[in-house]
């Protein structure tokens, strides 16, 4: 029998606000242990949480691109439930009233082609504490920096079939919140999270099977990885004739298997109920008007703008784009008078390289597009050739500086004084004249090395038309 | 005329005229607490140390000895909500209505004993023991406000704050013969204070007359921005605004209210209250209130199912007390908060997470929410006939000691003419408007409409020019 | 409404309460005296009403996103019953 998978996605998204979602305390990661609380985030008696006016823009601006409905009349929820790291003893999020519902997310297919996945609905909550257990002391810590960290929560339909689906989906996700400047999405650090709903059935079966939710997922291979086990144990499973039971398990990453969790946990009565510390929001079109107008370009328009106004090959507008930083730093380039297509060879080349290399995010270097359009202009004058502007281009993505300051300190400005050249080039030929011979004979390989020796002469600085413009005369002369 | 017998705003113009210094009014208060304390149990903390002479000209009350219900957060003064789980539980932070006073020159002279976690009707939960009415000392004094009426009554300071969530502030005024104001939901910041039940809690004061409420209120109400669901103050000052005129005004007696459920010697006073008001230009109607009888239901519903959500975080990781010898994280909650809470706060919490719990939500939250609509709705409807409402506040004289401990719900069915108003979100005061045939006090409610809180003071006022029966004391061994 | 021990083990667990066992037919009793007394509800028609679980007028009270200093750590763990220096401490909760 063959056997389909049917996945869902719960993503938790942890929101780039300065501030908690209730209380005016930084959201920066790390930082020692409960110093970023205060009474309201601790669940001090007494203490009352007011709604960050940045939260609500985020949540609706990700609701409006996800193509969502705007619930215009909306609350905030208690979920009860005991645990060390939630200080209230319970979450404030939203379940009656999600701030947006039935919006969609188009995604690439690998065999080409796209497929729409459907959002079910997003809602704002607070993030929780974190626990670290010390075995040392045979006790659990409770740091309550993270609690109240904003969230956003975005729950899919179970419309993936697949791993790869699953993945495409959360890059454009990933890239769509980076686009609306909402979140940095930073899955090493916690602020992209999924959990993973996941059933089998017979292949074109209408039922839904018994399903399982894996929790813990904390990187896309991870999520891949999970995928593909959690879909080969059910399936073995019900092969072997047993039952599917439904509940939480969690992904270990070490042992590549998910493990059940305590049954306790997966029966819970959450009893939700509206908060009534937080006044409801009713949100005119006029501030949704506003929000519609700040979203940006997203990725998938500005590909197609690079091909249809700037000329871009598709590879090369998709590989753009695919960052926002780096999309912003093309821009910039060209707008600076690099040449669209050599901006993209320079960005996709040498700057990709380095960023790999020294392990850094686009938004995080400090080269400016100034700097690569100046490079790419002085290669343009023949001031430079192309391996002296990616010795600059190293030289400057490490330590900064100025293009021009740094070709003239170093001397590497290209000899475009042709009497040098031609005087360099008669050197290289007396110096050479079985190699002259040699061309002479129908050799044509001895150019190259005539070439070569005319450069090394030149100690590389010379442009190599004007040196292979000067050889090829001097040859032909008798 | 010793100074205990002075208003608040009598005492505080006598500071200011340096008719009596600073010490000696500090030293009176402590003197009359130290008497009074062994009889009636009112304070739960007595302030060590008394602060530095505020300044005279911050506000009509600075200087005058008040204290604060132990359930509003004082920053380095232990805070318990009269709970053992608190234990000695010393908030890093200052409720915004305390804030507001220490800006205005209140001196407190302590904490305030209460029902545990504002849960009651007797300030018989407290974990402290229970609190005595200085007009019996074998009765109990209403609640939760109990120790702020009671040390109030007795002459131990001029003025208290309490909190009123079914009528915690009305019910111990009514009992203990002096004026308690619960103003208009949002009226007051509730920030710090430990919440009981958040969409019904409202701070206020507890005082001698309807001028000294006023005179509090101006300096604590208002909007405090870490409280979302507090109010911008309507302009002008509320004590200014006495006049005492009530000529035209329309003012409404519930019909249902005066049944057969009151006691007749409250009938009698709450309606001679009427007559006094009536005489001097007020136009009392009797009038219709429909719904009130499913008011105490909703509100047992409402109020509980919030409590229990509110007092999850009371759980032996993060302040208070916690259990010993735990050997595991669930036995840490479940010992903690099995031996931190006492009966009634227990069942409140049962019975809150049984409204909530899956399956009864929509029989009975859900269900208790639209009843609360329909009496917003009843009062709204009211108040375009009435500018005010006056009820009784109590079915009778406040209980014996123990006498209704054990039966919970005969407990609850006398926050009657209480709980509606806490559900509609409205203002309402309780002045002592007579005595019963054993001397014990009677208290009559204003309710106003929202935001009416300044019609509602004018009434009484105008009411307290009239009558003496707020400057009454009782007669008890609290004589310095 | 009938109340009975079972839905008083349910809420007590849920509500992280354990009663003695001599204690629940008593609780039960009660506590189903007073839901008896709620069940008048009932009797009321609310068809159409929409519940009101905000009685005041106020909506949208927002807050700037803009930085307030924390509080000491050393007052907040001040008040715990477990804390060592930087944290709270529970048993162990998490491997």
């Amino acid at each position: 029998m063959t056997w389909e998978t049917v996945i869902g996605l719960e993503t938790h998204v942890e929101l780039a606000t300065k501030t908690k979602i209730f209380c005016g305390c930084t959201t920066e990661f790390g930082g020692a242990p409960n110093t970023h609380c205060c009474p309201v985030c601790t669940g001090m008696p007494g203490a009352l949480p007011v709604l960050n006016e940045r939260v609500l823009e985020f949540a609706v601006k990700t609701g409006l691109a996800l193509h969502g409905t705007v619930t215009r009349r909306c609350k905030f929820d208690r979920k009860n439930y005991f645990y060390p790291d939630l200080p209230k003893a319970y979450q404030i999020s939203q379940l009656y009233l999600p701030i947006v519902r039935d919006g969609a997310l188009e995604i690439p297919l690998a065999g080409g082609g796209t497929k729409a996945i459907r959002i079910r609905e997003l809602h704002m909550e607070e993030d929780a504490g974190k626990l670290v257990h010390d075995p040392w002391i045979d006790q659990t810590r409770c740091d309550y920096n993270r609690c109240g960290v904003p969230l956003i929560e975005i729950v899919t339909e179970p419309d993936f079939r697949t791993a790869e689906e699953v993945i495409a989906y959360l890059e454009k996700l990933k890239s769509t919140l980076q686009y609306l400047g909402v979140s940095d999405c930073k899955m090493q650090e916690g602020s992209l999270r999924c959990d993973v709903n996941l059933s089998v059935r017979p292949a074109g079966s209408a039922e839904l099977g018994a399903r399982t939710e894996m929790k813990n997922l904390n990187s896309f291979k991870a999520v891949s990885r999970a995928i593909a086990y959690e879909a080969r144990r059910q399936i073995e499973l019900i092969e072997e004739g047993k039952r599917v039971v439904q509940e939480t398990r969690r992904w270990d990453e070490n042992k590549d298997a998910t493990f059940s969790m305590r049954s306790k946990e997966n029966a819970q009565d959450y009893r939700y109920f509206p908060d009534p510390d937080l006044p409801p929001l009713e949100l005119s079109e006029a501030y949704l008007e506003r929000l519609r107008e700040q979203i940006p370009e997203m990725a998938d328009e500005k590909a197609a703008r690079y091909q249809a106004r700037l000329g871009l090959p598709a590879y090369d507008a998709q590989m753009l784009t695919g960052q926002k930083a780096l999309a912003g730093f093309f821009e910039a380039a060209v707008a600076l008078g690099a040449p669209p297509k050599q901006a993209a060879n320079w960005i996709m080349g040498e700057v990709l390289r380095r960023l790999s290399a020294d392990g850094l995010e686009a938004k995080d270097m400090t080269l400016t597009p100034g700097a690569l359009a100046r490079l790419i202009a002085l290669v343009q004058e023949g001031r430079i050739n192309r391996n002296t502007a990616v010795r600059v281009f190293d030289a400057i993505f490490a330590d900064g500086g100025d293009v021009d300051a740094y070709v003239a300190a170093h001397g590497l400005e290209q000899v475009s004084d042709a009497g040098l050249v031609e005087a360099a080039v008669e050197r290289v030929l007396a110096a050479n004249p079985k190699s002259v011979a040699d061309y002479r004979a129908g050799k044509e390989k001895a150019f190259g090395f005539l070439v070569g020796q005319a450069m090394r002469e030149l100690k590389g600085q010379a442009a190599p038309q004007a040196v292979h413009r000067a050889l090829g005369a001097a040859l032909k002369q008798p | 005329m010793e100074l205990y017998e002075l208003t608040a705003l009598e005492l505080g113009a006598c500071l200011r005229r340096g008719e009596v210094s600073q010490e000696e009014v500090c030293a009176a208060a402590r003197a009359r607490i130290a008497a009074a304390q062994p009889e009636n149990n009112a304070f739960l903390t007595l302030a060590e140390e008394i602060p530095p002479a505020p300044d005279l000209t911050a506000s009509p009350l600075a200087g005058v000895p008040m204290a604060y219900k132990d359930n509003l957060c004082t920053r380095g003064v232990r805070t318990t909500c009269a709970s053992k789980i608190l234990g000695n539980f010393v908030p890093p932070y200052d409720a915004g209505a305390v804030e507001r006073l220490s800006a205005a020159g209140a001196v407190p002279m302590g904490k305030l004993n209460m029902d545990e976690f504002a849960m009651g009707s007797t300030s018989e939960t407290s974990f402290y023991g229970p609190v005595k009415n200085p007009w019996d000392l074998t009765r109990a004094p209403g609640g939760s406000s109990g120790g702020a009426a009671a040390a109030v009554a007795a002459g131990e300071i001029w003025y208290a704050i309490g909190s009123d969530t079914g009528g915690s502030i009305r019910q111990p005024a009514a009992c203990c013969g002096v004026t308690g104001m619960k103003p208009t939901y949002g009226a007051v910041s509730r920030y710090g204070l430990i919440a009981y039940a958040s969409s019904l809690d409202q701070i206020g004061p507890i005082a001698r007359s309807a001028a000294d409420c006023a005179a509090v209120l101006d300096v604590i109400r208002g909007r405090d921005r870490r409280d979302g669901t507090s109010l911008e103050a309507p302009a002008g000052s509320l004590l200014a605004g006495l006049t005492g005129d009530v000529r035209g005004l329309r003012i409404g007696l519930p019909a249902g209210c005066f049944g057969d459920g009151l006691d007749p010697a409250s009938r009698r006073a709450v309606q001679g209250a009427a007559e006094v008001l009536r005489a001097r230009g007020a136009r009392v109607e009797a009038c219709e209130l429909p719904l009130a009888d499913y008011a105490v239901p909703a509100y047992y519903i409402i109020a509980c199912a919030e409590a229990s959500s509110n007092l999850s975080r009371f759980d032996g990781v993060k302040y208070g007390r916690r259990a010993e010898h735990c050997r595991d994280l669930g036995e840490l909650y479940c010992k903690t908060r099995t031996e931190g809470f006492g009966a009634e706060v227990k069942r409140r919490i049962l019975l809150g997470t049984f409204v909530l719990s899956a399956g009864y939500y929509d029989a009975y939250y859900k269900k208790a929410l639209q009843v609360k609509a329909l009496i917003k709705d009843a009062f709204d409807r009211a108040f375009r006939q009435f500018d005010l409402l006056l009820t009784p506040v109590t079915p009778a004289a406040p209980p014996r000691l123990g006498e209704s401990l054990g039966d919970p719900l005969r407990m609850y069915l006398s926050d009657v003419y209480t709980v509606p108003v806490n559900l509609a979100g409205l203002p309402a005061l309780s002045m002592p408007c007579g005595f019963d045939g054993q001397g014990l006090p009677i208290g009559a409610q204003l309710i106003g409409p929202a935001l009416g809180d300044a019609a509602v003071l004018n009434a009484a006022h105008a009411f307290q020019l009239e009558t003496g029966y707020h400057k009454k004391r009782p007669k008890g061994g609290t004589a310095p | 409404m009938k109340i009975t021990e079972e839905m008083v083990d349910y809420v007590a667990a849920l509500s992280r309460l354990a009663l003695p066992e001599e204690e629940k037919a008593d609780m039960a009793a009660r506590l189903e005296q007073i839901v008896s007394y709620m069940d008048v509800l009932n009797t009321l028609d609310t068809g159409g009403v929409e519940p009101m679980s905000h009685v005041f007028p106020l909506k949208n009270v927002l807050r700037e996103d803009r930085v307030i200093p924390s509080q000491a750590r050393a007052e907040l763990l001040a008040g715990a019953p477990e804390p060592d220096e930087a944290a709270f401490l529970v048993p162990r909760t998490v491997e």
